[in-house]
C-alpha cells in the first residue's frame, strides 16, 4: 500500500515538471503556431542555471560561515526560469520574427539550429559533469509515509505544479492579458486590426513559454541531476504530452502530463524493456483516434 | 430522362437547415440554373451532391444508381465534376499543368510513375485545345496564382470540363469578375458546355445570365426548392417575384439581379 | 499541333548533369582518400534528402521521422552482414530496401491520414518507437553499441570486387565512391522521372490544393502513401550505403535529431527545387565535418552557421541562386 502511494506521488512529481515543460510548448504553439524544437534545451538550460546558482551560492555562503537554509536555497531556484525567459525575450525578436513571412519550415529550422547551439552552450558554460542542487533535497529531509521515507522536496514540486496549473488557468482565462493572448491565437490579423500590438504579444507569449520550460527544469534539479542531452529527451516527451492532450491546450498539457508520467512510472515497474516504445505508441494511437488530442479543437 | 435525382435530401448544421428535403431532378443534356438569395442552400446542395459534404439523410441517384455513400473521387470517376465559387485551382502549377492533370486523372494515367508527363502528346494536344477553348492559350505557361481573377475562374471551370463529365456543377462561375467580363466568360462557358452536350447545373446571381442561358430554373429558399420552371414561367411567377422582392427590394429585381452581399458584389 | 515549351527537357538535364558527373568521376585521384570518403558520405546523404524532398517539396508533407527509414536501411545491412554472414553488398542493399519499404509502408499508412503539424509529430513519434526498440532489444540491434559492419568482408557487383590484401582500404574507399556515385546517378534519374511523371504532377496538385485534387479524381491518401513509401525507399538506400562507409550503425541514426538533420539538408539546399536537396546534403555534410574537426563545440559552430544561412538564404542555396540569376538577367529578356 505504502509503495503504491509512493509510486503515485512519484508519478505526480514527474508530471509536475513535465506539465510545466509541455504547457510552455503548447502555449507557444497555441499563440504563435511555432513548434519550438529548442524548447527541451530551454528546459535543460533552466535546470543547469538553477543547479549552478544554488550550488555556487551554498558554497559561497559556506566559505563565509553562513548557512543559507532551505528558504534561501528555494528562493534561488527560480533564477533558472528567469534566465530562460530572458533568453526567450531575446530570441523571439532577433531570430524568429524576421522569418514569419517565410514558409513555416524555416522557423522550424531556426529552432533546430538553436537546439544545437544551446546544447553546446550548456556544455561550454557548465562543463560536461552533471550538476545538481541536491543540497535542497538534503536540507529538507524526508517525511514518513507509512513505513517508508519520502523526500519532502518532491511534495514541494507537486505543490508548485498544482499552483502553476491553477495560476496559468487563471492567467489565461481570467486576466486581460489572457484575453489578448487568446484573441491573438485565434486570428492574428484580426487582433492586429483591433489595435493589439501583436509583436509585443508574441514576445511576451514566447518569454512566458520559455519561463515555464525553465521552471520545469529548475524544479527537478534538487531531485535529479542536470545532464547533457536531457533537453532533447525532454522535448520528445513533451511532444507526447501535447499530442495526447491536444496542441495548444493547457488542460490537455495537464492531463497529458499526468497520463505520460503514470505510464512511465508503471512502465518502469512492469514493462521496463519497452517503456518508451509504449509511450510513443500511446501517442500514435491517440493521434489516429483523435487527431486533435483529448482537449484539442482544430 | 433524369441523369440526377435527389430524394428527400437533407443536411442540417445545428439548427440551420442548409438542405431541407430537396427532391431535385435534372434531365440529360439540360442547362439548369439554381437561384435564390444568399443562404438559400444552393452551394450546400451542390456540396452534398458532389460529396464535399456528407448527406444528413436522403438519397442521391446518378443515372439511376445510388451514389449517396460514394466518396468524392468515386463520384468524379462516374462523371460528376464541379467548379468552385471561390477559385480552387493548383496555384503553383502552370495553367497548362492544371488542365493536363485533370486529363491525366480522367485517363487513369496519374498512377504512371515512369512516363514523362511532357512527352504525352495526346494529352498535351487536348490540354492546349481546352486552354484555347477557354481563351487561356496565351497564359498556358503562367502559374495559376499569376492569372487574373477572371482567368482563374475560367481555369477553375476548365479543370472540371477537362474531366469530360456527364454532369457538371458550376458554382457562381462569374462571381468576383467585373461586369464587363461576365458576359464574355458566360458565353465561353455556355458554348463549350453546350457544344459537348454536357448536362450542367449552374449557381448564378445575375438574372440576365440565368434567363439567357437556362433551359430550366430552380429557385431555392431556406434550404428547399420553392419553385422551378422554364425562364418564362419563372419570370411570370408572382410567388418567386414576391420572395425575391421581399428579400432584396424592388431595385434589385428591376435590374434582374438577385440579392448578394459581401465582397462578390460586382 | 502545339510545339511550345511543355516542360523541362531531358536534354537539358543531360547537358547540366553529364559535366557534373564527369567532374565527380575524375575527382578521387586529386583529392585523396579522406576527401573521397567525405564526398561519398555527401552523396549518400544526397540520396536521403532527395527521397525526403519527394514528400516535403512535391507532396507538401514535412516528415520529422525520416531517421526511421535511414536507420531501417542501415540496421538491415549491418544485420545481414554480421548475423547472416552475407558478403555481397547487392544482397545487403536488397534486404535494406525491403526493410525500409516495410517500415515506411507501415508507418506511412498511419501518417498519411494527417497533414501539416500532425503529420510531422506522428512521423516523429513513430520513428522514436523504432529508436527505443533499437535501444532495448540489444540482442538484435546491439543496443547503444550498435552493430558493426566491416567493409573488408564485403564484395561489390556480385563478387567482382573484393577487398583483400595490401592497400585494401584505399581500394575500398575509391571503388566504394564510384559505387555510390553510380547509385546516386541512378537515384537522381529515377527521382527526376518520378517528379515529372503524371504521378509527380498529381503529388504537386495534392500539395497545392488537396480538396481540388480529390475533385479531379485523384485518390489523395493513396497517392500520399505511395509517395511516402518511395521516399522511405530512397532514404533507406542512403542508410544502406552509409553503413559500410561508417563501419557500424548506432541508435544515433534512429534518434530524432538525425531526422532534423535530413530536414535541414533539404531546406538548406532549397526544397522548392529539384537539385536543392542534393546541394544541401553535400554542403551540410562538409559543414558538419569541418565543425566537428574544428572545435570540441561543433554543435555550437554548426548551429550558428545554419541559423545564419537560414537567415541569409530565403529560398535555400539553389533557390536563392535561381532568384539571383533571374535578377541579373538582362532587362529585355525579362520583359520579352
Amino acid at each position: 500500500m505504502e509503495i503504491l502511494i509512493v509510486q503515485i506521488l512519484n508519478s505526480i512529481f514527474q508530471a509536475a515538471s513535465l506539465f510545466l515543460l509541455a504547457a510552455g510548448l503548447s502555449l507557444i504553439y497555441g499563440v504563435m503556431r511555432i513548434v519550438n524544437l529548442a524548447h527541451g534545451n530551454f528546459y535543460a538550460f533552466g535546470a543547469y542555471v538553477s543547479a549552478w546558482t544554488v550550488g555556487a551560492a551554498v558554497a559561497l555562503a559556506a566559505s563565509r560561515g553562513i548557512n543559507l537554509g532551505v528558504a534561501g536555497q528555494l528562493v534561488l531556484l527560480p533564477l533558472g526560469a528567469l534566465a530562460v525567459a530572458a533568453l526567450g525575450a531575446i530570441v523571439e525578436p532577433t531570430l524568429l520574427r524576421p522569418l514569419y513571412r517565410r514558409p513555416e519550415e524555416y522557423i522550424l529550422l531556426i529552432t533546430f539550429g538553436l537546439l544545437m547551439v544551446l546544447e553546446d552552450v550548456i556544455r561550454l558554460v557548465f562543463g560536461g559533469t552533471p550538476l545538481t542542487a541536491g543540497s535542497i533535497m538534503d536540507a529538507m529531509g524526508s517525511i514518513p509515509i507509512g513505513g517508508l521515507l519520502y523526500p519532502a522536496y518532491n511534495l514541494v514540486v507537486v505543490g508548485v505544479g498544482v499552483v502553476a496549473a491553477i495560476g496559468l488557468w487563471l492567467f489565461v482565462y481570467r486576466t486581460r492579458f489572457g484575453v489578448i493572448l487568446r484573441a491573438t491565437s485565434q486570428d492574428r490579423r484580426m487582433a492586429a486590426a483591433l489595435g493589439l500590438n501583436v509583436g509585443r504579444v508574441y514576445i511576451q507569449a514566447f518569454a512566458i513559454g520559455c519561463f515555464l520550460a525553465g521552471l520545469g527544469g529548475a524544479v527537478v534539479v534538487p531531485a535529479q541531476a542536470a545532464v547533457l542531452g536531457m533537453g532533447v529527451d525532454a522535448l520528445v516527451q513533451a511532444f507526447v504530452v501535447i499530442v495526447i492532450g491536444g496542441l495548444g491546450s493547457l488542460e490537455g498539457a495537464l492531463v497529458g502530463a499526468l497520463i505520460v508520467s503514470a505510464v512511465r512510472t508503471a512502465g518502469v515497474q512492469f514493462f521496463a524493456e519497452i517503456e518508451l516504445a509504449v509511450l510513443y505508441l500511446i501517442a500514435v494511437a491517440v493521434l489516429l483516434w483523435r487527431p486533435t488530442g483529448l482537449f484539442g479543437r482544430a | 430522362m433524369a441523369i440526377l435525382q435527389t430524394i428527400e435530401l437533407k443536411r442540417y448544421f445545428g439548427d440551420t437547415r442548409a438542405v431541407d428535403n430537396v427532391n431535385l431532378s435534372v434531365n440529360e443534356g439540360e442547362f439548369v440554373s439554381l437561384v435564390g438569395p444568399n443562404g438559400a442552400g444552393k452551394t450546400s446542395l451542390i456540396n452534398v451532391i458532389t460529396a464535399h459534404l456528407k448527406a444528413g439523410s436522403g438519397k442521391i441517384l446518378f443515372q439511376g444508381r445510388d451514389i449517396t455513400d460514394l466518396s468524392v473521387t468515386e463520384r468524379v470517376r462516374l462523371g460528376i465534376a464541379r467548379s468552385f465559387q471561390l477559385v480552387n485551382v493548383f496555384d503553383d502549377l502552370s495553367a497548362f499543368d492544371n488542365v493536363a492533370l485533370a486529363i491525366f486523372s480522367r485517363e487513369g494515367k496519374t498512377a504512371h510513375l515512369s512516363a514523362l508527363a511532357h512527352r504525352d502528346h495526346a494529352v498535351i494536344a487536348e490540354a492546349d485545345d481546352i486552354l484555347s477553348q477557354f481563351g487561356l492559350a496565351a497564359k498556358r505557361d503562367d502559374n495559376a496564382r499569376d492569372l487574373s481573377q477572371g482567368e482563374r475562374k475560367l481555369l477553375d471551370v476548365a479543370l472540371a470540363y477537362a474531366l469530360k463529365p456527364k454532369l457538371l456543377f458550376l458554382d457562381e462561375p462569374t462571381s468576383g469578375v467585373s461586369t464587363r467580363n461576365k458576359a464574355a466568360i458566360m458565353d465561353t462557358i455556355a458554348s463549350v458546355v453546350r457544344g459537348r452536350g454536357i448536362t450542367a447545373v449552374i449557381v448564378e446571381h445575375d438574372m440576365d445570365v440565368v434567363f439567357k442561358y437556362s433551359d430550366r430554373i430552380v429557385v431555392m429558399a431556406q434550404g428547399t426548392v420553392m419553385a422551378q420552371g422554364t425562364p418564362d414561367e419563372i419570370r411570370s411567377n408572382e410567388q418567386v417575384a414576391m420572395a425575391l422582392l421581399g428579400t432584396s427590394g424592388p431595385a434589385a429585381f428591376d435590374q434582374h439581379s438577385l440579392p448578394q452581399s459581401g465582397p462578390q458584389k460586382g | 499541333m502545339p510545339t511550345a515549351r511543355t516542360g523541362p527537357s531531358f536534354l537539358w538535364l543531360l547537358a547540366g548533369g553529364v559535366p557534373v558527373v564527369v567532374v565527380l568521376a575524375v575527382l578521387p585521384p586529386f583529392i585523396g582518400v579522406y576527401q573521397t570518403q567525405q564526398l561519398t558520405y555527401g552523396l549518400a546523404f544526397a540520396i536521403a534528402a532527395l527521397g525526403f524532398n519527394l514528400l516535403l517539396g512535391y507532396t507538401g508533407l514535412l516528415s520529422f521521422g525520416h531517421s526511421a527509414y535511414f536507420g531501417a536501411g542501415a540496421y538491415a545491412v549491418a544485420f545481414i552482414i554480421q548475423r547472416l554472414h552475407v558478403h555481397s553488398l547487392e544482397l545487403c542493399i536488397l534486404g535494406a530496401m525491403l526493410g525500409a519499404m516495410l517500415v515506411s509502408a507501415l508507418f506511412g499508412y498511419a501518417c498519411v491520414r494527417h497533414t501539416r503539424i500532425f503529420f510531422g509529430i506522428l512521423t516523429l513519434a513513430l520513428s522514436q518507437v523504432l529508436y527505443s526498440l533499437a535501444l532495448k532489444f540489444f540482442w538484435v540491434t546491439g543496443g547503444t553499441d550498435g552493430l558493426r559492419a566491416s567493409w573488408n568482408g564485403l564484395t561489390l557487383l556480385g563478387g567482382l570486387i573484393d577487398f583483400k590484401g595490401s592497400g585494401a582500404y584505399r581500394r575500398f574507399v575509391v571503388s566504394y565512391y564510384y559505387y555510390v556515385l553510380g547509385l546516386f546517378v541512378v537515384a537522381v534519374l529515377i527521382m527526376w522521372v518520378i517528379v515529372h511523371s503524371p504521378f509527380g504532377k498529381a503529388l504537386q496538385a495534392i500539395r497545392d490544393n488537396e480538396t481540388r485534387a480529390g475533385f479531379v479524381g485523384i485518390r489523395v491518401r493513396r497517392y500520399r502513401w505511395i509517395a511516402f513509401i518511395i521516399s522511405g525507399l530512397f532514404t533507406g538506400l542512403a542508410g544502406a550505403l552509409w553503413v559500410p562507409l561508417n563501419g557500424l550503425t548506432t541508435p544515433e541514426v534512429l534518434y530524432w535529431p538525425f531526422s532534423g538533420e535530413i530536414v535541414f539538408m533539404t531546406v538548406l539546399g532549397g526544397f522548392r527545387t529539384f537539385f536543392g536537396p542534393i546541394i544541401g546534403a553535400v554542403t551540410f555534410n562538409y559543414l558538419k565535418v569541418y565543425a566537428v574537426a574544428s572545435s570540441q563545440y561543433w554543435q555550437l559552430v554548426l548551429g550558428t552557421v545554419l541559423v545564419v544561412l537560414v537567415m541569409l538564404l530565403p529560398a535555400g542555396i539553389v533557390g536563392t541562386l535561381g532568384q539571383l540569376a533571374n535578377k541579373l538577367r538582362p532587362k529585355q529578356l525579362q520583359q520579352g
